[in-house]
This record gives structure tokens, C-alpha cells and sequence, in this order.
């Protein structure tokens, strides 16, 4: 009997693929319909951000962090606002760090729709995308009522936020928060138990608690996997200590129970945007420091004060200066722990701004998630992994 | 919360004598410096000492100081899950001197140190896998270095005489500006003439102190 050659067959997955979430070029080996190895090319969408931030004032580094997940822009902002104010040693007003907050819980909100969906998508199901976008449309309203931006708002500033919110816009939310639960209701109907979304979703990229802390998971993966952490709970920032709310923990670590968590952090998101509300009806005050050498002052007031002309044309040119030190600060992005790594030298440019974006490790792990799967299950698990590579390409 | 953080520098200081070379704790934060060779010990004392459980690397990620007679920095984060608690190791090396991967101690670190040797240069010796992550097939020189340019050296654009996309040496339609903005932003002291006097007085029982 002559011995008999297996041969694997190397495919080509990506750049343009509309399962691959972007620009994700997989090298894929495989014997017959199973996966044998995959080795993600990445770095298609490199525009060196943190190259580009060394050469700009710590304000003009800002909107850089609206362009890195582009579905989750605010809570990005929200890690560097929070590591230059760290740096400088001042905190946000009160009412600032509520409005923080609650913009977080929309930008949670805003991505987990576009995942959860997007993903049902990748498993065949069309009708999730279509609603839930429209869902999405209604929320970017208030990002653009707030900065004029639907997407890149550029709104948390180290010190605060850029304003105040419009009159009228908690009431709206009020009543947009109020028809969500209907529709998250619809959206769980349409996946929950439908038999070919768990078919394709449950038992699929099974990732241990133990794998996950190996492979440096966070987020709504970690808890999928069994682990409750949360830095919202564990290394509360803002005003989320004063918020309540829950942690949703998945039990088996699939591709389902990873849809399931995002879908209950959806509505605690919800829960925290209502106690938000209701604190800033009663909260006052200024929504920035008021400390002229770091926020610039209103354009009413540059009308009459020559000093407010001054610090205006200071901080938009020069900027300010911050002391040296380093910090690693991280929030708990929708997507998991983004951290911001920032060394300042004592001008007024980071020296080093390093962005520790969780889709990195993520997407890592994915060779290890979909060993021994077939080809369409690793469709499934990029979709259950929620990346973008506005991140992890940088 | 920097009480907390002392008394786990303390013990980590007298576990790993002779690993660790200095111990800091500033806003806030625990940082403990190493060396290239001892790296891979301190980090898997880290992992599984039960005072420490620093279970996840979080992130790997290099600094340059070209003045520096080993210019590059390489900063570990860690995070116990556990515990609840951040750690930073960092050590100091240069373009030739390797450091040992940490792959064998923690999966993620890969591709963080495929990151940091694409960015900077620096090598990872026993790494299974350096190759570049983010950078362009066929990328030369490390971009984060601070004596790369911002502008890089090649741009590219697609040729459609020869229906490819063709690399070509960078050219500014403008040169490249960089302001000083060192100057003090309250403006050059003041120095009234024959007012050293009252100056010095003023000094004096300060020093006295």
C-alpha cells in the first residue's frame, strides 16, 4: 500500500471580505473544511497615530481617538481625558464627569448595536442590522446635538467636556431610553432562540477563564468566559462608583454566551443613562475646570477681556504644559480595557502616547479560538470577537 | 491605595533581590525596574506569587531616549484580576542587545512584541514568531524611533503606465515645521538693575532652614 500525502490548502481570507469587519487579511491553512492554522496580516489601516500625537499638542491629540474604534469614539477620549488629567492632577466638575458618563453609556450602546447585529449578519441573519442601525441613527443624534459630529465628536477634553448639553436633549433621551427596552426586547426575539443563530453560535470558539487571562482578554470577552471584571466596579473612574448596576457573566465562554452579554450590558447601559439623567436634572456648575491655564475660555468672553483673548490664543497655539511623569490609564471601553500609556516629558507634547487597544490581543487569540473549527466558524468568531481596525491597526 | 502599593514593592524587592533594581510608586502607580536577562524570572514570579497573581499582561510597549546610552525602554503593564491590582515592569536596552521573549509566560505577548520590535527595533531573542505587524510588506526602519522622521521615506502612488503601485522618495511641497515652544509661558524673569540685594535677603533664611 503506497503511503497517501495529505496536502493542506492555504487560502487567502480578506483584505476586502464583508465578514472580516474591515481590513483583516487572514492566511488560512487548511485540511478540507477544517481550519488548520490562521496568521492575521494586519496593519492595513496603519496610520501612525501615536507617531502623529508626538508631534501635537496634548489638545490637538484628541480627535485622533475618535478615528481609532470608530464605533466607540467617546469612551476612547474618555481614557486620555482622564490619563493628562492624571498628569496635570486635576479632576473634572461634577457635572462634567456625569455628563461623561452618560455619553460612555450611549458610545456602549451605539457599539454593542452595531456588533450584536453585524454579527447576526455574519451568521446569516439580515433583519438585526436593519433595525437596530436605525436605533443607532437616533442616538448619533445626540452626539452631533452635543458636538456637532455624528461620529468624530472630539467632546471629552482633559478638564471636562467642550459644553454643556442643549436644552431639551435630557428629555428626548428620556423618551428615546423608553422605547429601547421594547426594541431590545424585539432584537432578543428575532436571536435568542432562533435555531440557526445557535446553531451557528453555541459550542463555537469555546475560550476557557484561564485561556482568557493567558491570552489578555477583557471586557465582554473576559466575561463571557466566567471572569466578573469590570472596571467600571473594580477601578471605578468619574462618577461611576455612585452608579448601580450590574455585571453580566457568561457561563460556557462560546460565541453565544459572548452575544448574551453584550445584550444585558445593553440595558445596564441603559439603567446607568437613566440614573445619569436624573443626576444631572439636579447637578449644576461648570462642565470643565475652570483653571484659565488649561481651559479655554468662551468665545462671549473674548469679546471683552483681553486676558481671556490671551489664554484663548495660548492654549489653541502653544497648548499647555504638563508636568513630567508617566501613567497607564484605562477604561472600560465597550470593547474592552482600552488603556492609554502616556509619559510626559514636561513640554507641551506627549513624548510617548502608547494605546493599548483590546482588539489587539483579541484578535490574536483568534488562531487559537478557531483551531479545529470550520471555515464558516471562524466567521463567527470574528464577528463574536467585535473588532475594528481603526484600533488595532493604529 | 500607594500604601497598599509600597507594601507590595517592599515584598516584591525582597522576594526578587538582585532582580529588581529599583521599586516607585508616583500618582498612584507601582513601577519596578529590571534587567534584560532577569526579566523572564521577575515576570513569572509576578504571575504566580500569591501576593501578586499578576495573571494578565496587558500590554508590551517600548520608549526611545536617543540620548540615552541604551536608548529604548520596554514597559511590561500588568494586572492581576484577582487581586485588583496594576503593576509596571520596565528595563532598559539598545538597537543589539536582545530581550528574552515572554511568550513562554504569557500567549498575549506575541504579537506585543512583534509591535514593539516593528516600531523600535528592539529584538526579542527566542520569540517564535518576530516578524513586522503593522507596518507595510517590506517596510524599512522602525517609525517610532524619534530620529525617523514624521513624514517617513517613501511615499507611493499608483503608476498607470506600469498599472502597479510604485514607491517613490518623499517629496514636501513645503518643508516640514516645527515650532520651539519652549519659551516660558509667563514670559523671561524680570531683573531690576540693583535689585540682586533684595533677592538674596529674601533667600538667605530659607537656606538658614
Amino acid at each position: 500500500m503506497s503511503d497517501v500525502e495529505i496536502k493542506t490548502l492555504t487560502m487567502n481570507f480578506g483584505p476586502q471580505h464583508p465578514a472580516a469587519h474591515g481590513v483583516l487579511r487572514l492566511v488560512v491553512e487548511m485540511d478540507g473544511e477544517i481550519v488548520e492554522r490562521c496568521d492575521p496580516h494586519i496593519g492595513l489601516l496603519h496610520r501612525g497615530t501615536e507617531k502623529l500625537i508626538e508631534y501635537k499638542s496634548y489638545l490637538q491629540a484628541v480627535p485622533y481617538f475618535d478615528r481609532l474604534d470608530y464605533v466607540s469614539p467617546m469612551n476612547q477620549e474618555h481614557a486620555y481625558a482622564l490619563a493628562v488629567e492624571k498628569l496635570l492632577g486635576i479632576e473634572a466638575p461634577e457635572r462634567g464627569q456625569y455628563i461623561r458618563v452618560l455619553f460612555s453609556e450611549i458610545t456602549r450602546i451605539l457599539n454593542h448595536l452595531l456588533n450584536v447585529t453585524t454579527f447576526a449578519m455574519d451568521v446569516g441573519a439580515l433583519t438585526p442590522p436593519l433595525w437596530g442601525f436605525e436605533q443607532r441613527e437616533l442616538l448619533m443624534e445626540y452626539y452631533e446635538q452635543v458636538s456637532g459630529s455624528r461620529m468624530h465628536a472630539a467632546y471629552f477634553r482633559p478638564g471636562g467636556v467642550h459644553q454643556d448639553l442643549p436644552a431639551g436633549m435630557l428629555d428626548s433621551m428620556e423618551g428615546w431610553i423608553k422605547q429601547f427596552y421594547p426594541f431590545m426586547k424585539d432584537i432578543e426575539n428575532l436571536l435568542n432562540e432562533n435555531r440557526i443563530f445557535r446553531q451557528r453560535t453555541v459550542d463555537i470558539g469555546i475560550v476557557s477563564a484561564d485561556q482568557a487571562l493567558d491570552w489578555g482578554f477583557s471586557g465582554p470577552l473576559i466575561r463571557a468566559s466566567g471572569l466578573p471584571w469590570d472596571l467600571r466596579k473594580s477601578q471605578p473612574y468619574d462618577v461611576y462608583e455612585r452608579m448601580d448596576f450590574d455585571i453580566p457573566v457568561g457561563k460556557t465562554g462560546d460565541c453565544y454566551a459572548r452575544y448574551l452579554v453584550r445584550i444585558e450590558e445593553m440595558y445596564q447601559s441603559a439603567r446607568i443613562m437613566e440614573q445619569c439623567i436624573a443626576a444631572l436634572r439636579k447637578v449644576g456648575g461648570p462642565v470643565r475646570v475652570d483653571d484659565r491655564k488649561i481651559s479655554p475660555p468662551r468665545r462671549g468672553e473674548m469679546k471683552g477681556s483681553m486676558e481671556a483673548l490671551i489664554h484663548h490664543f495660548k492654549l489653541y497655539t502653544e497648548g499647555y504644559k504638563v508636568p513630567a511623569g508617566e501613567t497607564y490609564t484605562a477604561v472600560e471601553a465597550p470593547k474592552g480595557e482600552f488603556g492609554v500609556y502616556l509619559v510626559s516629558d514636561g513640554t507641551n507634547k506627549p513624548y510617548r502616547c502608547k494605546i493599548r487597544a483590546p482588539g489587539f490581543p483579541h484578535l490574536q487569540a483568534l488562531e487559537m479560538m478557531t483551531k479545529g473549527h470550520q471555515l464558516a466558524d471562524m466567521s463567527a468568531n470574528i464577528g463574536s470577537l467585535d473588532i475594528v481596525f481603526g484600533e488595532i491597526d493604529r | 491605595m500607594s500604601e497598599a502599593l509600597k507594601e507590595l514593592a517592599g515584598h516584591i524587592a525582597k522576594a526578587q533581590m538582585g532582580v529588581v533594581s529599583k521599586t516607585e510608586v508616583r500618582l498612584g502607580e507601582l513601577m519596578i525596574e529590571t534587567t534584560p536577562d532577569k526579566v523572564i524570572a521577575l515576570l513569572t514570579y509576578l504571575r504566580d506569587d500569591p501576593k501578586c497573581l499578576f495573571k494578565q499582561l496587558i500590554d508590551i510597549c517600548g520608549v526611545d531616549w536617543p540620548e540615552r546610552e541604551k536608548r529604548f525602554d520596554v514597559v511590561y503593564n500588568l494586572l492581576s484580576v484577582k487581586l485588583n491590582q496594576r503593576i509596571r515592569v520596565k528595563l532598559m536596552t539598545d538597537e543589539t542587545r536582545p530581550v528574552p521573549s515572554a511568550a513562554p509566560v504569557y500567549s498575549s505577548a506575541g504579537w506585543f512584541e512583534r509591535e514593539t520590535y516593528d516600531l523600535y527595533g528592539v529584538w526579542f531573542s527566542d520569540h517564535p514568531d518576530l516578524r513586522r505587524i503593522l507596518t507595510d510588506y517590506g517596510f524599512e526602519g522602525h517609525p517610532l524611533r524619534k530620529d525617523f522622521p514624521l513624514t517617513g521615506f517613501v511615499e507611493l502612488r499608483w503608476d498607470d503606465v506600469q498599472k502597479r503601485v510604485v514607491y517613490e522618495p518623499v517629496k514636501l511641497a513645503q518643508e516640514f515645521r516645527r515650532f520651539d515652544f519652549l519659551s516660558p509661558w509667563e514670559g523671561a524673569p524680570k531683573v531690576l538693575p540693583g535689585d540682586e540685594k533684595a533677592q538674596e535677603t529674601a533667600a538667605a533664611p530659607a537656606k538658614a532652614n
